[in-house]
Formats: structure tokens, C-alpha cells, sequence
């Protein structure tokens, strides 16, 4: 075939390294969704805007401090931001709908979507922003003769590392572990004696941190722009799909599909880059519709 | 302990419990007995708090607690063993100890060891995943799940279904062992000879509607009664 003809090992090896950098902030969006869904029982649709309000903070935060320290703070800084603003939300009104039917919660957090998105157009307007990574992370280093942007490999260290605390808290945390148990059987874990509503709202806001946290470190990669949201709440959706609905491995599976797919054909058929990763999940669910690690649901 | 005033409990729009009264004295063993369907889960759903009833009082240690949410029951030193041993069954069985671990209030009360003291066949299997063991082995689980949030009321919910004679008559021997551990409970059976030989007093149900109460040897000897509501 032709358009392959221009593809070399490093070449691959490089498109390789970037989709998976990439993965990193599906993963850490999409393990987000996947808590929540898995846990609450809850598709949040509203996801996605909190990834965009994320980045939107970050780059504000990142502005009014100023320098590097002005990056590396906002990175901790919006994603908390977030959370707060979720766990408002989860006080303020999610917790009195838990009880309603699946549809209901679905529509309220479309109604969140829209009044975020609305509240994202009167802080910061409708211009898009642009956010610079801080020098250590800018520029590129060689790899076989290709470059390979630093802030890749920045997202490349971090991915696994939030992969590992995601699996401390689920499993070595009294937390994660009631929110596993409450996740198959909320009314047995009250029966216990515990208040199921604070281990929901904790997931929640630990959860929508994880939304933050991938607007945060998409930042300095792209656009900050409005619009942003249904990009990536679609594809967090899919990979939650196609990983099976609440499972954190499963995430991080859909994620590297995803992915990788995504880069490897910006490589192979670059015209029809943006067709790969869909054409992967329709393949992934013709033979596997319950997603590929098993769902909690 | 506790007393259970007339109350009507509801799933969806199916009537299931009519004007239901009970009363458990501190320190007694109370059975319910009463054929599958009878409305003895139903019963025990209203006392926790899981079903509340529409109508009708349920007090709790002197105080009126009808709608009362689970969790704040439980906290109350209400102990709860579902009829279907629902285990946390992504965790292991020492987690699922551990995870609803409440220090008692006085005295040494129960922790995880003295809950493998009190089932030794748990101790081998600490870091199994509860979803893969066996009937006996759950309900010892839910049991000692229980005992672990250091409750001084214990709703038993049939302890004893489906598992095998010898599993039975160790659970019947340990459950009569609660007496002594200052433990009120109140225990719903199908088995009639554990019901008997555990209880102080029975309450027999049938179809939604206390049928019959009295002291369990009154019961014993009533043969008629036990064959018109008991018997398959």
C-alpha cells in the first residue's frame, strides 16, 4: 500500500510514544467516569465540562501566579478546584435524586452540562486560550532520530503513577473499599451502619478531581476553548464502553485502544485519522458488547 | 428492646404486612416462624429500616424510630443478617469484616479476631474473595459481619436456608452462644426445630398477619397450630 510506504520503525515507535501520552489523559478523564458510573451508578454527562472548566481554571491559575511555579500550582489547583465545585453539586442537589430512576439522573447532569458550559462562557467568555507548559517540559528530545516532545514524556511518567494511587485508594483505602462494596450492594453497606451518602459523595468528588486533573494536563497541549467538553465526554464514554462500565482496568485498556489507535492512524491514513479509534470500538463490540473486563454493572 | 406497633408494609403497591405487632424483651431469643413467602424477611426489612412501613410504630430502646434511615439504626446497635447472605463479594472476608468494623461501646466487644475465635473455619480463609465461598461459609460471613459492628440487637433472617445439616447445626449451636454474650435477637426460621430449640418466645406469621404467639414451649406443644401455618 502506498501511504504506508513513508513509515519507518522510529517513526512508529515515535506515533507509538505520542498515542500514548495521549492515552494518559483519556485514562486519567475516563478512570473518572468509569468510578462514578461503576460506584453511584451515575453516567455523568456532565464529565466533560468538568474537564473543561479544569482546563479553563488551570490556565487562569497558571496566568494570575505566573512562571513555572505558576504552572506546577495550577495543576494542583484546578483539579481541586473541581472537586469542590462537584462536591457542591453532590451536596447541593445529586444526593437527593440517588433514589430517582436512571433517566433522571441522566437529564440532571445534561442540565449540568449546560448550565457549566454557560458558566464556563460568562467567567471566560468565548475566545479560546492558549497555555504554554513551563521550560522544563517545553521543547523536545531526540528519540532515533525523531523528536519526541518533552511534555509527552511528561504525561507518559504521570499516567502510571495515577494509575497506582487509583489502585491504592480502591483497594488499600477503607474508602475505596466501602465504595467497592456499595458499588453491587448500597443497601446492605447502610445496613452496616454506614452513611452510604458520604462514601457517594467522596467517590463523586474523587471522581470529577480525576475530570479536572486531564483538563489540567491537557492544557498546554491544545486549544482551551469551548467545545471542548463534547469532545471528550464522547470519547471518555466510548472507552468506559468498550473497557466495561466500571472497571478501572478496563479504563485504562479502552484508553491505550483508543489511543493508540488514534495516533497510529494519524500515521497510516493521516486524511482518515479521525475514523480509527471508532472503527476500533465498533470492532471491540461486535465481539465483546459487554466491553472487554468485566462490568459492575 | 424493641416493640412493633401495627404496622402495614408495603413493595411498591402489594400490601405484605398487616397491622404486624411484636414485642422483643432485653436478652430474649424471639423466633418467627412461618412458611417461605409468609412475610418474615418483609418483617425484619421494616425493623432495619430497609422497607419502612406506611403504617404503625416500630420503638427502638425506648424511642420511636419508624423511618428512621439504616444506617443511623445500625449505629443504634442494630444488627442486621439478610436472608440472602449478601456479602461484599469483591472484597475478601477479612476485609468484609474489617470495612464495617465499629469499636463497642463498652467492655472488649467484637473485633476480627475474636469474630475467627467464633468461627474458626473464617480464620483459614481471611484473603479469600467472598464471592467465591461456599453457603456455610457466607453466612458465617453475614453473621460475623454483624457481630462486628457491635450491635446489642440482632435480626437473624433465616441463618440457616439452604445449607447442609451439619453447617445448621453448627450455626444453631453458635447462635445459641448470643444468650450469653448479653445479645437480644430476634430470629426469623423456616427450620422449626432450630426456631424451637433456640427461642424464649415464637410469633408464628402467615400470610402478612401474626397468627400466633406464646412462650416456645407453649409452642412446642401445639402441634394444630404448627401444622395449619407451618406445614408445606
Amino acid at each position: 500500500m502506498d501511504a504506508t510506504s513513508h513509515i519507518t520503525l522510529a517513526s512508529l515507535a515515535q506515533q507509538v510514544l505520542v498515542g500514548l501520552s495521549r492515552t494518559t489523559i483519556l485514562f486519567i478523564v475516563s478512570s473518572g467516569l468509569s468510578l462514578i458510573l461503576g460506584v453511584l451508578r451515575i453516567p455523568n454527562l456532565s464529565h466533560g465540562s468538568l474537564y473543561m472548566i479544569g482546563a479553563f481554571v488551570t490556565y487562569s491559575a497558571a496566568v494570575f501566579i505566573g512562571g513555572s511555579t505558576g504552572f506546577w500550582l495550577a495543576l494542583i489547583i484546578a483539579p481541586a478546584v473541581v472537586a469542590l465545585l462537584s462536591l457542591a453539586v453532590e451536596r447541593g442537589l445529586l444526593r437527593f435524586l440517588y433514589d430517582r430512576e436512571h433517566l433522571m439522573l441522566l437529564l440532571f447532569t445534561f442540565a449540568l452540562t449546560l448550565v457549566f458550559g454557560d458558566l464556563v462562557k460568562l467567567i471566560w467568555g468565548s475566545d479560546y486560550r492558549s497555555l504554554t507548559a513551563p521550560p522544563l517540559l517545553q521543547g523536545s528530545f531526540d528519540l532515533a532520530g525523531l523528536p519526541f516532545p518533552r511534555y509527552n514524556l511528561f504525561l507518559l511518567l504521570l499516567g502510571p503513577l495515577v494509575a497506582l494511587g487509583l489502585w491504592l485508594l480502591t483497594n488499600k483505602t477503607k474508602i475505596g473499599k466501602l465504595a467497592k462494596a456499595a458499588a453491587v450492594d448500597r443497601e446492605m453497606v447502610a445496613a452496616m451502619g454506614i452513611n452510604v451518602s458520604w462514601v457517594f459523595a467522596a467517590v463523586f468528588c474523587i471522581g470529577c478531581f480525576l475530570a479536572g486533573l486531564g483538563g489540567a494536563l491537557v492544557a498546554p497541549t491544545q486549544n482551551i476553548t469551548q467545545g471542548m467538553d463534547h469532545t471528550i465526554i464522547m470519547e471518555a464514554f466510548l472507552i468506559v464502553i468498550i473497557g466495561g462500565l466500571g472497571n478501572m482496568w478496563g479504563a485504562l485498556l479502552g484508553a491505550l485502544i483508543f489511543g493508540l489507535t488514534d495516533a497510529i492512524g494519524i500515521l497510516v491514513w493521516p486524511q482518515f485519522a479521525i475514523v480509527f479509534p471508532y472503527v476500533a470500538v465498533v470492532v471491540v463490540l461486535v465481539f465483546r458488547p459487554k466491553g472487554l473486563l468485566q462490568s459492575t454493572w | 428492646m424493641l416493640e412493633v406497633r401495627g404496622i402495614h408494609t408495603y413493595y411498591g403497591l402489594s400490601h405484605i404486612l398487616f397491622d404486624v405487632s411484636l414485642t422483643v424483651n432485653q436478652g430474649e431469643v424471639v423466633c418467627i416462624l412461618g412458611r417461605n413467602g409468609a412475610g418474615k424477611s418483609t418483617l425484619m426489612r421494616s425493623i432495619m429500616g430497609l422497607t419502612p412501613p406506611k403504617q404503625g410504630s416500630i420503638i427502638y430502646q425506648g424511642r420511636e424510630v419508624t423511618g428512621l434511615k439504616p444506617h443511623l439504626l445500625a449505629r443504634r446497635g442494630m444488627g442486621y443478617v439478610p436472608d440472602d447472605r449478601r456479602v461484599f463479594a469483591d472484597l475478601t472476608v477479612g476485609e468484609n469484616l474489617e470495612v464495617v468494623a465499629r469499636p463497642a461501646a463498652g467492655g472488649r466487644g467484637w473485633d476480627k479476631e475474636r469474630v475467627y475465635e467464633f468461627f474458626p473455619p473464617l480464620k483459614d480463609i481471611d484473603g479469600r474473595q467472598a464471592g467465591y465461598l461456599s453457603g456455610g461459609e457466607q453466612q458465617m460471613l453475614t453473621i460475623g459481619r454483624a457481630l462486628m459492628t457491635n450491635p446489642s440487637f440482632l435480626l437473624l433472617d433465616e441463618p440457616t436456608e439452604g445449607l447442609a445439616p451439619l453447617v445448621v447445626k453448627m450455626l444453631a449451636q453458635q447462635i445459641g452462644r448470643f444468650k450469653d454474650e448479653g445479645l437480644t435477637v430476634l430470629l426469623a426460621e423456616q427450620n422449626q426445630e432450630v426456631a424451637l430449640s433456640l427461642g424464649d418466645r415464637g410469633y408464628i406469621i402467615d400470610n402478612g398477619v401474626i397468627r400466633y404467639q406464646g412462650d416456645i414451649q407453649d409452642l412446642r406443644a401445639n402441634q394444630e397450630i404448627r401444622r395449619k401455618y407451618l406445614m408445606v
